[in-house]
């Protein structure tokens, strides 16, 4: 379980200047639970997750996962960024079985593990491939096979679908909710579209600028498992409305609908 | 394309009647450079021996020096500008004064290769340790990878494809500083057969020596381009698109 009590975070910049990225969060996330970050650019989610990663340390507060303070990186945690960041000069395999290696854990069924989670991901086949051999969207479930390949109970997302196009998009989010079902972890995932954060999540973080704060938790009543034609239901609508109108403010909600995404 | 170059050139100098001195026919070229074939041959080996010695020493001092320069900015702040500093030294006016130093033997050529040779691939090396993408060096982190496992399994293999247009450039330019070497002190190597066949107005053959540095240059050249091939087949791919 992920524990966050009154965290800050502020940057100093070389010229003396600051930015608060992050002030007085409180936030717990429970174990296998789905929770989305989304807000305006510069809200502070990707230092969220960065602080959750134990890659930064705080300014103030507490920050606890499982009952021990993040003081370091934890080998417990997968990240996937927005771009998938693969290594040009190994094969996916290899990719995928990396954050052993700088583990230096050497497991004798390692690569059958690999192989096993790029079939979940629908990669069989491609496993001696090379990166730039693959799609974007197959480079995206390869990082997240990379994210995974040490089981981690906590898997961190930062955009991971932001640079995907929007039909591979919708696929990746319910092969996302596909391999959380199958491999239930704690996931915190950050997004820009709303309705994908309403769609994967079970409480969606609505999280606010200058300085980074959270505005609002809207939790997500629609039972699992979820589709893509879910999207149309009363409660769906409901959600994203909450959410839009703490993003953009309560005017412009009602002119903009659905476009607003 | 070449060959019509070179009717043309031998055309020229028959209809017109130059003077040999002034530009030697290619047939003639040919002919007095096959004459002294021997010799032209071990002048060859004792430049290809100079650029060697010079890109080799350029190889061993970037690496280190590209990984220190890319380490810290307090390195970068000290080291960069006396970087700059050997680069602005003229190379041809540095090599009498390295003989003098150092005597007439082979190592104030290599010095002088070596000074041409190394200041672009440092930079190319240093570029490539910088250029791997932030997110990835974060991965590393979340794995506690070690700094030297950042080095060696992240910003060196990254690096490779600038290592690599470094070293091309690098072998080019080795080849034009052993010249400039042996254009100050040497007994022996393609420089030195230019300024001595010249001073003799053996025109033809400084014209042979300088068709045999050329030809020395572009299959150096040709070698790295092969090694990468085969060595680092996704960097040389990766360049194609990316240098063309
Ligand atoms: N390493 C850093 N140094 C200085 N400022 C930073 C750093 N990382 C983030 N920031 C600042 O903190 C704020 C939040 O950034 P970020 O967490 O990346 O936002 P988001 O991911 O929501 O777009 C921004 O104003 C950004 O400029
Ligand atoms: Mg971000």
């Amino acid at each position: 379980m992920i524990r966050v009590e009154g965290l800050s975070k502020v940057f100093h910049s070389r010229d003396g200047g600051s930015v608060v990225a992050l002030h007085d969060v409180s936030l717990e996330v429970g174990r296998n639970e789905f929770v989305s970050l989304v807000g305006p650019s510069g809200c502070g989610k990707s230092t969220m997750l960065r602080l959750l990663a134990g890659l930064v340390g705080a300014t103030r507060g507490g920050l606890e996962i499982d009952g021990t303070a993040v003081t370091e990186p934890r080998r417990d945690i997968g990240i996937v960024f927005q771009s998938p960041t693969l290594l040009p000069w190994a094969d996916i395999t290899d990719n995928v079985l990396f954050p052993l290696r700088l583990m230096r854990e050497r497991a004798s069924d390692a690569r059958a593990r690999a192989h096993a989670l790029l079939e979940l991901v629908g990669l069989k086949g491609f496993e001696s491939r090379y990166p730039r051999e693959l799609s974007g969207g197959m480079q995206q479930r390869a990082a997240i096979c990379r994210a995974l390949i040490h089981d981690p109970g906590i898997l961190l997302m930062d955009e991971p679908f932001g640079a995907l196009d929007a039909l591979t998009r919708e696929v990746m989010s319910m092969e996302l909710l596909r391999i959380w079902t199958e491999n239930p972890k704690t996931i915190v995932f950050v997004t820009h579209s709303i309705t994908e954060a309403v769609l994967l999540s079970d409480r969606v973080i609505v999280m606010s600028p200058r300085p980074g704060r959270i505005a609002e938790v809207v939790d997500v009543p629609i039972e699992r498992p979820r589709t893509l034609d879910m999207e149309g239901s009363r409660e769906f609508q409901e959600c994203t409305r909450r959410i839009r109108r703490r993003i953009f403010g309560a005017d412009e909600t009602d002119v903009s609908g659905p476009a607003a995404a | 394309m070449l060959i019509v170059l070179v009717a043309v050139w031998e055309a020229s100098v028959h209809a017109f009647s130059l003077p040999v001195y002034l530009l030697p026919a290619p047939s003639l070229i040919w002919t007095e450079s096959l004459a002294v074939a021997d010799t032209l041959g071990g002048h060859t080996l004792a430049t290809l021996r100079t650029v060697m010695y010079g890109f080799i020493a350029s190889i061993v001092v970037s690496l280190p020096l590209a990984v220190l320069l890319t380490s810290s900015r307090y390195a970068s702040a000290t080291i960069y500008p006396l970087l700059v500093f050997t680069q602005s030294i003229p190379k041809v006016a540095l090599a009498p004064i390295l003989v003098v130093m150092l005597g007439a033997t082979e190592l104030p050529r290599v010095i002088v290769t070596f000074l041409v040779a190394f200041f672009p691939l440092v930079i190319a090396v240093a570029v490539g340790l910088l250029s791997v993408p932030a997110d990835l060096v974060e991965l590393g982190r979340s794995f506690k990878a070690s700094k030297m496992q950042e080095l060696m399994r992240i910003r060196l293999p990254y690096a490779v494809p600038f290592v690599f247009s470094g070293l091309k450039v690098a072998i080019a330019l080795s080849v034009v500083g052993a010249v400039v070497g042996e254009f100050v002190n040497a007994d022996q190597g393609l420089g030195y057969l230019i300024v001595s066949a010249t001073a003799f107005f053996r025109t033809p053959v400084a014209f042979g020596a300088l068709i045999l540095l050329s030809v020395l240059g572009v299959v150096l050249f040709q070698l790295v381009v092969i090694v990468e091939r085969i060595f680092f087949p996704w960097s040389a791919e990766s360049e194609e698109t990316v240098i063309v």
